[in-house]
């Protein structure tokens, strides 16, 4: 076991080596939970700025737009102005004199934004932290190891993730904007440049993708060799907590998934750079602009899934523990994520039910998809069924947990009803998609993940997190949320189209106005709330209340760490684990909840 | 304050693992799954646009690709395989030094490919085999026309294979230093077998790829 001695030998190790090249699993998780808020903020703030153009079209967006006076007479107020009218003397910033004039959002700047808006946090926000923040930090301490297989690519696969951010970045300031195909990209707007005017934005891009990708296959090979090999003694695979069986079926579908997407971007990266026609139908060449929406959505429906099971594990880790009640349903919720991932794989036409398609194989996929429903809904009623008759604690987390399961039923069976062809030939490409997406993860994973920050804050950091402030930033969230990304749905059934700049420029969604500006309304509530958690988390590492070994009285075996985590993680052997992790009220125990570790029970069982 | 913790302990415990002599071993079957899915999307997009050049036509391989030579190649790194399981064998054995023999031979194996690729995508690029065109006339001396696609196809699979060979020759160098500085013995050699878990992937997939681009 040569590989594995690292971890015993404790030694001093300088600022650089424990905190920015460090080899320690749980710093790599706090790594990639910081850099996630930070993009978080980058593609909240893109989302803010297209939404003030929907609700205020050619209209200069605030603080960085022009003022009124400026844009009549030319008369310099406000900052703003000044910095305009440095941008028209000079000659340089022509691509934003262009596209961006007095801060007026001009149509090919709108798609820049939504383009990166999704890619950001779909690729820089969701999955590092879900995956790499949580992933990285949940996994050792609560199989019970001291660290993961491969430290040292775990590291890597941190730094590739920030040399794919730091790449996504500079597409902002090259010539030509950045990526403005739409986060999927589709053929030929992604892979010729006539159509959207972009440069190498969109060549930055497919690189910087195609790097995350790497950080991703490295950090699955991790989690995958960690999950199956280094189990503390007593922890079969039925006694894992579902979050650590919900990351070990994404790590499995981010192994599988994402070389599809590199391949594809590699070859896109040819398309645009050497003159190759993979996905442009040329009378020389043939090629196919639907091969790329074939490749990418077979990544990207499995990607989806990616997006939302550590969230449903990140639950059902929350609900139980709140609730004071074992899990529902144990295995049936293993085999539920087990049967979601496995039909992630065959439900990716439904993507292209209209870019021409035989409608027998259109059937298939409609069917396929609606299959999904059956194991999403087992893991819904399992919840419920966790917090039937519970004593259910409605801390911070909870209240994140049980959004998470009431959003993902809005989204989920809004997904059902775009399932079915006919349908889709309506609401495609409408609003009604755009809420869906949200409800799944926004309301979804992001719901999970702000649970799932509060709940482990004071495993990572060793304090709470100041609960007034949570609960302010819970209840501000949700109801913003709801206000936001519901009336879209209204919105798509009405027809407005996603991804159009300017809705006013249809006579039949100028009706939409009122509720444009409501929803923008909402998103910027929406956006300020999140500041609030932001700053509570930066606060609260230093400043928060200090936290006893298991506030929650959890008993999972992170918690059997001491806090904070020293490197290494346990103290003496890694514990041996007797039980099941959901073993809460058991009857005729004195004690609501029964530690992992705890060897003095008679009746341990398997898990369910 | 954390350092205050001591953490002396012995051996640690812990479920039966699926490959106790190594974690390395199982991470390399692991990647390799994930190679084969770009390796898969690769190949599945040469069957679509092969099918999908329609009436544009493809030309048959046979007509711009030496097989010959090819066949040549396939069996160097179907021999360099062998060789690769005669140095694994050597060292189970404790036989270090016909270990580091084999391993040349598997490095040796290797580097010829990669020459005679080099070669052979020369020999193409004259031919007029090139990202954007192919050639006018085929080996047998026939006007050939088709799809422009089949250079690309064919050098990016082939590419492809041939930076994993690349990778898989420079692996087999370190582990070669390795071995002559007697880093493993009878006991410990895990090492050796996780690189010859990868090159025997490089050779499978090299099939695969001999059997779709240049025989199918």
């Amino acid at each position: 076991m040569h590989d594995n001695e690292h971890a015993s030998h404790h030694h001093e190790e300088s600022f650089i080596r424990k905190y920015i090249f460090s080899l320690d699993h749980k710093t790599i998780g706090k790594q990639f939970l910081i850099y996630g808020l930070i993009m978080f903020f980058v593609g909240g703030g893109l989302a803010l700025m297209f939404r003030w153009q929907l609700a205020y079209p050619e209209r200069p967006v605030p603080i960085i737009g022009a003022s009124p006076q400026y844009l009549e007479d030319g008369e310099v107020v406000t900052g703003a102005d000044k910095m305009w009218e440095r941008i028209y003397e000079s000659e340089e910033e022509e691509w934003l004199e262009a596209n961006m004039p007095n801060g007026v959002i001009e149509p090919a700047f709108y798609n820049m934004l939504f383009t990166m808006h999704a890619t950001i946090m779909v690729f820089f926000v969701v999955v590092p932290i879900l995956v790499g923040a949580f992933g990285n930090f949940l996994i050792p301490l609560m199989i019970g190891t001291r660290d993961m297989a491969f430290p040292i690519l775990n590291m890597l696969s941190f730094w590739l993730a920030v040399l794919a951010a730091i790449i996504m970045a500079i597409g902002f300031f090259v010539p030509g904007g950045h990526a403005a195909a739409g986060w999927t990209g589709y053929a030929p707007l992604s892979s010729d440049p006539q159509w959207t005017g972009v440069e190498w934005g969109q060549n930055l891009w497919a690189i910087s993708l195609l790097i995350q990708g790497f950080s991703s296959l490295v950090g699955s090979i991790n989690y995958i060799t960690t999950i199956i090999n280094m189990r503390a003694p007593g922890m079969t695979l039925f006694r894992m907590p579902l979050v650590i069986w919900s990351l070990f079926i994404v790590a499995i579908l981010l192994l599988l998934a994402f070389p599809v997407l590199s391949s594809a971007l590699a070859l896109l990266i040819f398309d645009r750079l050497a003159g190759t026609t993979f996905f442009t139908a040329t009378a020389e060449g043939g090629g196919d602009p639907l091969l790329w929406q074939h490749l990418f959505w077979f990544f990207g429906h499995p990607e989806v899934y990616i997006l939302i099971l550590p969230g449903m594990g990140i639950a059902s880790e929350l609900v139980p523990v709140f609730s004071r009640k074992p899990i529902f349903g144990y295995r049936s919720m293993v085999y539920a994520m087990i049967a979601i991932a496995f039909l992630g794989w065959i439900v990716w036409g439904h993507h292209m039910f209209q870019s021409g398609m035989q409608p027998v194989l259109g059937s298939a996929f409609m069917t396929t998809t609606m299959l999904i429903a059956v194991p999403s809904a087992i893991k819904t009623f399992n919840w419920l069924g966790t917090m039937f008759k519970g004593s259910i604690r409605f801390t911070s987390p909870m209240l994140h947990a049980i959004a998470f399961v009431s959003m993902f039923v809005i989204g989920g069976l809004s997904g059902i009803y775009m399932a079915n062809t006919p349908v889709d030939i309506f609401i495609h490409d409408t609003y009604y998609i755009v809420a869906h997406i949200h409800y799944v993860v926004f309301g979804g994973s992001l719901f999970a993940i702000f649970g799932g920050i509060i709940f482990w804050f004071p495993k990572m950091y060793g304090r709470y997190m100041n609960d007034v402030l949570n609960k302010i930033h819970f209840w501000l969230t949700f109801v913003a949320f709801n206000c936001t990304f519901f009336p879209m749905h209204i919105l798509g059934v009405g027809g407005h189209m996603r991804r159009i700049s300017n809705p006013m420029q249809y006579e039949f969604l100028q009706g939409f106005e009122g509720m444009n500006i409501f929803i923008t309304m909402s998103a910027f509530t929406l956006g300020a709330a999140q500041l609030i958690l932001v700053f509570n988390f930066f606060w609260s590492m230093s400043r928060g209340k200090v936290a006893e070994k298991n506030p929650w009285h959890v008993n999972t075996l992170e918690w059997e760490a001491p806090t904070p985590v020293p490197h290494g993680n346990f103290v003496g052997q890694v514990p041996t684990v007797y039980r099941g992790p959901y073993e809460y009220s058991v009857p005729g125990e004195e004690s609501d909840w029964i530690p992992q570790a705890q060897p003095e029970h008679a009746h341990a069982t398997g898990g369910d | 304050m954390e350092h205050a913790t001591t953490l002396e302990h012995t051996e640690d415990i812990y479920e039966p693992s699926l490959t106790p002599d190594s974690l390395g071993k199982l991470g390399m079957w692991i990647f390799l799954v994930g190679d084969t899915m770009s390796f898969g999307a690769l190949l599945a997009v040469y069957a679509a646009v092969r099918v999908g050049a329609g009436a544009i036509g493809w030309v048959p391989p046979s007509e711009i690709l030496g097989i010959n030579l090819t066949a040549f190649m396939t069996f160097l790194l179907i021999c360099s395989s062998v060789t690769m399981v005669k140095a694994l064998e050597s060292i189970q054995n404790g036989n270090v030094s016909r270990m580091c023999t084999f391993l040349g031979l598997t490095i040796a194996g290797g580097v010829i490919f990669l020459g005679l690729q080099v070669y052979e995508w020369s020999a193409l690029i004259k031919h007029g085999l090139t990202l954007t065109e192919i050639p006018h006339h085929g080996l047998s001396g026939a006007a050939i026309s088709g799809s422009t696609l089949f250079g690309p196809a064919f050098y990016t699979i082939t590419g492809f294979h041939g930076l994993h060979v690349t990778g898989g020759v420079i692996y087999l160098i370190v582990i070669l230093i390795h071995g002559l500085r007697g880093r493993y013995t009878a006991e410990f050699n895990h090492e050796v077998e996780i690189v010859g878990l990868y090159w025997h992937f490089v050779d499978l997939i090299w099939i695969m790829v001999f059997t779709f681009i240049y025989l199918l």
